[in-house]
């Protein structure tokens, strides 16, 4: 029988192009993290203390925690509309490995959710009163922190896509173990704040990255087999 | 040839089918045939490699389906109950989806496999516009444009008019006798002459539907 299927890339490719084109018939749950974001950042000097001294300390706090909350908002969105239509098991049914066509996936959402939350955080941190020469370093850990939180979350999204009201439980599931990626991405900027060296924390984010990017998937399309064969 | 042997599955401590064993030869057509809830749909699925909570074996050119995945999987096409269709794509979009991640597609052979199946000029509309026979005739349009070899089919003619099923039916036998295996449900009485039925699920549940029924 001659090989009829097509070439990895150009799966891959649509896989993107439709990616893209549902997102952008769908932007509202794209917008809605980063204005939930915008809006912890915003209210929390009203709520607690609008003194500069406290929000500086405060300020990496608040932009990790906004970053990880938000994020989990969004985890709804990876999966339950394919599962909901049927469209996860031809993706579950392609000759090609659902590692790879889950990665692109994950790239496209951390695109449409990761990439808006840090392209406005210099200004929701500058908001905080963070001083500014801390600002690159805290645009690099969520650079490396936020594609954690969306692959390990993609796990999660996984297993309870195929529960009819899954919204806490993705959180309780995810939320624990994206806690090493808040403390540490936090916690390097906290040591440039105090004037420390970050790299053994900049190190620990980039081996959570690598670890996320090699086997989250590997997870993840294990969980999508199950929740499809239901 | 897809075989099944010694199929047993169970589901909610209820058997739906015991010790089943079938063969698909290449180029047959296969109707599904049983009340509602009889497995029909389960029996699709374990054949497609969706479920696999099941004993017993389904073989693939005498290989056990788990071993030759990639091989299967790339000659498949599985159109389960929900038809994969997005509601804000337009039939070209979803096509290109659908077909894509299986094969290689031209935007004219797009065009062409929608005209068949009746959407001409409906290309470009989005299918939450569509009417549900017409959506469904948006994943059909993959027969069109498909080269697999196993069609596993659930339900495919629900919403579908009759002219259109008429149309499919002469589809469906031509292309069996080009070497495709069909495997499908549906509870249309179908007017193809090469035709094989598979009766699943026990007798006696349309005789206790009677009994709760007195």
């Amino acid at each position: 029988m001659t090989n009829t299927s097509n070439s990895l890339s150009s799966v891959l490719k649509v896989i993107l192009v439709r990616e893209y084109l549902c997102a952008s018939r769908h932007r509202q749950a794209f917008i809605n993290p980063l204005v939930f974001f915008a809006i912890i950042i915003a209210l929390f000097p009203l709520g607690v203390s609008p003194e500069p001294g406290f929000l500086s300390l405060a300020a990496v706090g608040v932009v990790w925690v906004g970053a990880l909350l938000s994020s989990m908002l969004s985890l709804d969105n990876l999966f339950m509309k394919d599962y909901e239509d049927g469209s996860l098991e031809q993706m579950v049914l392609s000759a090609q490995p659902l590692y790879l066509i889950l990665l692109v996936k994950s790239f496209v959402h951390w695109t449409l959710t990761g990439l808006p939350l840090i392209l406005i955080s210099p200004l929701l941190a500058l908001m905080l009163h963070l001083d500014f020469q801390h600002l690159p370093v805290l645009l690099l850990t969520l650079i490396m922190g936020t594609p954690v939180i969306n692959l390990i979350g993609g796990i999660g999204a996984a297993l309870t896509v195929s529960l009819r009201s899954s919204g806490v439980l993705v959180s309780l599931l995810v939320l624990p173990l994206t806690i090493p990626v808040l403390i540490f991405g936090s916690g390097a900027v906290q040591a440039s704040i105090d004037g420390s060296v970050i790299n053994g924390h900049l190190a620990i984010l980039a081996m959570l990255l690598m670890l996320s990017l090699t086997l989250a998937p590997f997870a993840t399309s294990a969980a999508l087999k199950l929740s499809v064969s239901n | 040839m897809l075989r099944i042997s010694k199929l047993s599955c169970e589901r909610d401590d209820r058997f739906l089918f015991d010790k089943l064993d079938h063969s698909f030869p290449v180029g047959s057509i296969t109707q599904l045939e049983g009340p509602n809830g009889a497995g029909k749909t389960t029996l699709l699925r374990i054949l497609a490699g969706l479920f696999t909570s099941f004993e017993g074996r389904v073989l693939w050119q005498d290989r056990p389906l788990n071993e030759a995945r990639i091989e299967f999987n790339s000659q498949l096409l599985f159109i389960g109950h929900k038809s994969s269709i997005k509601s804000g794509l337009t039939p070209l979009e979803n096509l290109r989806f659908l077909v894509g991640i299986q094969q290689h597609i031209t935007k004219t052979e797009l065009y062409a496999a929608l005209e068949k199946v009746g959407l001409y000029g409906y290309e470009e509309v989005l299918c939450r516009n569509l009417s549900a026979g017409q959506q469904r005739r948006v994943a059909l349009a993959r027969l069109y444009l498909t080269q697999a070899k196993t069609w596993i089919l659930d339900e495919i003619f629900t919403a579908i008019d009759k002219q259109g099923v008429a149309q499919l039916e002469g589809f469906l036998s031509e292309q069996a006798k080009k070497g495709v295996t069909i495997i499908l449900t549906t509870h249309h009485h179908l007017n193809i002459a090469q035709l094989q039925v598979l009766s699943i699920g026990r007798q006696e549940s349309s005789d206790s539907l009677m009994v709760s029924q007195l």
